[in-house]
């Protein structure tokens, strides 16, 4: 057997190099074959599979394109203040504070703090839910046989804890999540409709206002009603560009679009960091 | 047989352990008074209150009776057994000095919240601002248009209502009777409301 001596199996292993597969990260991402920003620019491309998760910290005026490539991809999204990550993704300050339950272009993705972590410069999909947050293990383990994050049906918590632990945080730092390109609708009477994929190719443009820490998990929607899995890959493609600035129409869409933005600016400044 | 009651006067905090089986009575004394609420298992307080998980589970964003209360665990913490009222908010989260300036402005930073409330009753039990999720508003009264708009509106309780929640397992609950004087989720004059727990309703708890 080639593997059976150390020399052996080192040249086995090394021999995999450029191997490709459906779901993987391409690094350096710059070798990403179609970018949609300015060669050189780009800093992330992935394409996480379904069931799967990944994470990342990106720099304030960076955007993260998110793209449903089949069809069948859900988007479950937390971000948290990189070097501060008690100051998180506050979903009910979004919903509220911006006066409207629905996620789509020219939101905000508010903290708990008053201030942006990202906005939402583009959306092609508007099939999106803040109420509904992600899969847990006793969920998909009535409804799938298991949620384990190596089994076939991993749900969506399990794997937060994953990309979490990665980042030096613990369960108790999941507040509920975002979910992208499964959408959700509120009857008047408060009961959900779950109103699944706008179809293949939809895509969600984040601008992240701050340095953030992103974690996403892939999983199926919590209330998708289809007795099986089904969660196909996801793109994942980040690049350098600015943040929102004075002047910029998202930056006075609202009162409370402009009020949190100058929360953020004025945050940012005392630490010398814009 | 244990019958604790507590006023919990307008702005202030109060919290609690309730052991399974016990119920606990919360009374809107004067009527339309947002009453903010987080619920963790007393013995892991990393298992707490999930709205979406609740919100998931029922199918509904409206709590009433029947409606259980589910942990980010997707395991339940407690259930509503009776409900004078029929809508309370799983939505709108909890004020805090910081959201409120975006919402109406700078000046109302020295004005007091729900947030600093479970804050400084959290840390009574060693919980910190990590331990702070998307909360209950019981009273508190949050439709959502076809459109997606949403808001606080004026509450559709009155004076003496009350709801009774049980434990599902012995819990520890934080409550923010809600100052909050900018928007009608109290009448935009925060009052009293009472807390009672009881033993067991005839289970042996």
């Amino acid at each position: 057997m080639a593997t059976a001596t150390t020399y052996g199996a080192r040249d086995h292993a090394r021999a995999q190099e450029g191997a490709r597969a459906e779901a993987m990260p391409v690094v350096p991402a710059s070798a990403w074959p179609a970018p949609p920003c300015e060669a050189g620019h780009l800093v992330w491309a992935e394409t996480v599979a379904g069931g799967n998760y990944t994470h990342r910290v990106l720099a304030r005026g960076t955007e993260l394109r998110l793209t449903d490539l089949l069809g069948d991809a859900c988007a479950h999204l937390l971000l948290f203040v990189a070097d501060r990550p008690w100051e998180r993704l506050n979903v009910a300050d979004t919903v509220k504070v911006q006066w409207n339950a629905y996620l789509g272009e020219g939101r905000l993705l508010l903290s708990d703090q008053g201030r942006v972590l990202a906005s939402v410069v583009a959306d092609t999909s508007g099939r999106h839910d803040a109420l509904c947050g992600t899969s847990t293990l006793v969920r998909n383990t009535e409804r799938y046989g298991d949620g384990t994050p190596q089994s076939a049906s991993p749900a969506g918590r399990e794997l937060f804890k994953l990309a979490a632990a990665k980042n030096g945080l613990e369960p108790r730092d999941l507040p509920p999540s975002l979910s992208f390109f499964q959408g959700v609708e509120i009857r008047e009477d408060g009961a959900l409709d779950f109103t699944g994929s706008a179809g293949p190719g939809g895509s969600v443009t984040l601008r992240a206002e701050q340095d953030v820490t992103v974690l996403i998990a892939n999983v199926p929607h919590p209330v998708d009603p289809r007795p099986d899995y089904v969660c196909t890959p996801l793109e994942v493609l980040a690049w350098r560009s600015e943040a929102t600035r004075p002047g910029d129409q998202l930056w006075e869409t609202t009162p409370e679009s402009r009020r949190a933005f100058l929360n953020t600016a004025e945050f940012l400044a005392a630490r010398g960091l814009a | 047989m244990k019958n604790v009651k507590t006023v919990v006067p307008a702005r202030a905090a109060w919290s609690s352990v309730v052991r399974t089986g016990e119920t606990l009575t919360v009374t809107d004394l004067y009527g339309n008074q947002a009453v903010d609420f987080l619920v963790y298992d007393a013995h892991d307080t990393s298992v707490r209150y999930s709205a979406p998980d609740t919100i998931q589970a029922q199918g509904t964003i409206f709590l009433t009776t029947g409606s259980v209360l589910l942990s980010n665990e997707h395991t339940p913490l407690m259930t509503v057994v009776a409900d004078d009222v029929g809508r309370h908010d799983t939505v709108g989260g909890a004020c805090s000095k910081e959201s409120n300036t975006l919402r109406y402005g700078h000046h109302t930073w020295s004005q007091h919240a729900c947030v600093d409330n479970f804050l400084a009753e959290g840390v009574k039990y060693g919980l910190g601002k990590r331990d702070l999720v998307s909360n209950i508003n019981w009273y508190m009264n949050v439709p959502v248009e076809k459109d997606g708009t949403l808001g606080i509106v004026d509450g559709i309780s009155a004076p003496g209502l009350s709801l009774t929640l049980r434990a599902e397992r012995d819990v520890l609950v934080l409550v923010s009777n809600c100052p909050q004087i900018n928007n009608p989720c109290n009448g935009f004059e925060p009052t009293a409301v009472e807390m009672t727990i009881e033993a067991g309703r005839g289970d042996g708890a």
